[in-house]
């Protein structure tokens, strides 16, 4: 069982904290399939969050294909991520470093850089939801 | 679904002063709704508006599909927890449950004595002689076993330190996802509401200045900081919410549904928090009140 910790000053709003947290214990290991969620009411009890943002965050992770609520039981971890993306690490770095090559050609320093990717991370994130 | 408040050109009036005015908002059902505003903001007129101990100068105010205190079954489906969280402090905890159980049809005395049982509370205790935080969640106790659709709290956490804010909160949100509830709460704190609500209305002078869902505000409101511009210059989907400027740089607070493109702004996101304070912050009436309490 992992247990959820909130960073209030993140600007990250709580259930997005809270799939990540789920997300990154799977990309660990941490949680495996058949492994089971903390409840939603563990989760109030512990954080005094909102019920709604938990369900909210084990909603998303059901849409996502990582967990399945078993009515009356609880959420249960349906696959890792473990290795799962890992191969593709690779051809994405190299594809990485060219763009920068190319950012560092143009004189663009790092904080432009983070800023760029910054913004066009949540461009990306925007069109997707 | 039925919204648990809706108002209508809410207003209040003592004598010349508006308590309250022009207030049109629907509080969803099923949620937990933070009030936030400064002390005399028109809080408690609102919540008390809303529990039918004070009758509206103009417009209307339905609470779970009904007037407000118009009958016996209006009275059951409202649960309301008054500032300071008020008790007998006379009577021992066992006689505040037995007078719930006496004045509430829908009375759930199980509910009752398992929180007063996992409170650790000592039931021949009288209630004067409770901890400010003991005391709040007797009233809470109480309040949760009448089995409301609607439980309203006024400013509930205040008094309490930290500790005892916390576990009120807590087990607060365990009613939450154990009964069908809906929660108005109150706060001049609002770091104490960030994780606790859903749904936020912000109150200024008297005024709705905020209404809506935590998500979806924190998702479309930004903090631009950048060399300074004049803010007509920006795309017509940013509204500015708040705009400071030096003779270099410009800080902006925008609220907008798109996404910033434009490369020489630094994009920051808000919490609730800083989100609330600057429309709180937006200067409206110009005289110096002292900021909104803010607790860490």
């Amino acid at each position: 069982m992992i247990e959820f910790s909130l960073d209030s000053r993140s600007g990250v709003s709580p259930y997005l904290q809270v799939v990540q947290q789920v997300r990154q214990s799977l990309r660990l290991g941490m949680l495996r399939e058949g492994d089971q969620l903390p409840t939603v009411k563990d989760v109030v009890a512990s954080l005094a969050i909102n019920p709604n943002t938990v369900l909210k965050a084990y909603r998303e992770l059901e849409r996502d294909g990582l967990v399945a609520a078993r009515p009356g039981i609880g959420t249960f971890v349906t696959r890792s991520l473990a290795g799962d993306s890992l191969a593709a690490h690779e051809p994405l770095r190299h594809d990485l470093e060219r763009w920068l090559a190319r950012a560092r050609a143009a004189g663009v320093d790092d904080e432009s850089i983070e800023a760029l990717f910054r913004s066009a991370f949540r461009a990306e994130h925007r069109g997707v939801a | 679904m039925t919204a648990a408040v809706a108002t209508d050109g809410l207003g209040k009036r003592y004598g010349r002063r508006w308590a309250l005015s022009d207030c049109t908002l629907e509080i969803p059902s099923g949620r937990v709704t933070g009030l936030v505003g400064k002390n005399g903001a028109g809080k408690s007129t609102l919540l008390n508006l809303a529990a039918g101990l004070l009758r509206p100068t103009t417009g209307t105010i339905e609470v779970c599909g009904g007037r407000p205190a118009s009958d016996v079954a209006q009275l059951a489906k409202l649960g309301f927890v008054a500032q300071d969280t008020p008790t007998y402090p006379g009577l021992s905890v066992r006689d505040h449950l037995r007078l719930g159980a006496r004045l509430n049809p829908g009375w759930d005395d199980a509910l009752a004595w398992s929180r007063i049982e996992r409170l650790g509370l000592d039931p021949g205790q009288r209630a004067g002689r409770l901890s400010g935080g003991q005391r709040a969640q007797l009233a809470l106790a109480l309040g949760l076993a009448k089995r409301p659709e609607l439980l309203i709290l006024d400013e509930p956490v205040a008094s309490l330190d930290p500790f005892a804010r916390r576990e009120f909160l807590q087990l607060l949100m365990e009613a939450v996802a154990e009964q069908e509830l809906s929660v108005l709460l109150s706060s001049h704190v609002v770091s104490d509401l960030e994780r606790v609500c859903d749904h936020v209305v912000v109150l200024v002078d008297s005024q709705v200045r905020l209404a809506g869902e935590v998500e979806t505000l924190l998702e479309t409101h930004h903090r631009l900081t950048g060399p300074r511009r004049a803010t007509r210059a920006l795309p017509r989907d940013q509204r500015v919410v708040t705009e400071r400027h030096t003779d270099r740089q410009t800080t902006l607070v925008v609220r907008t549904g798109g996404v910033v493109l434009d490369p020489s702004w630094t994009v920051t996101e808000l919490s609730l928090e800083d989100l609330v304070l600057s429309y709180m912050d937006r200067p409206s009436s110009g005289e110096a009140t002292p900021a909104l309490e803010v607790l860490r």
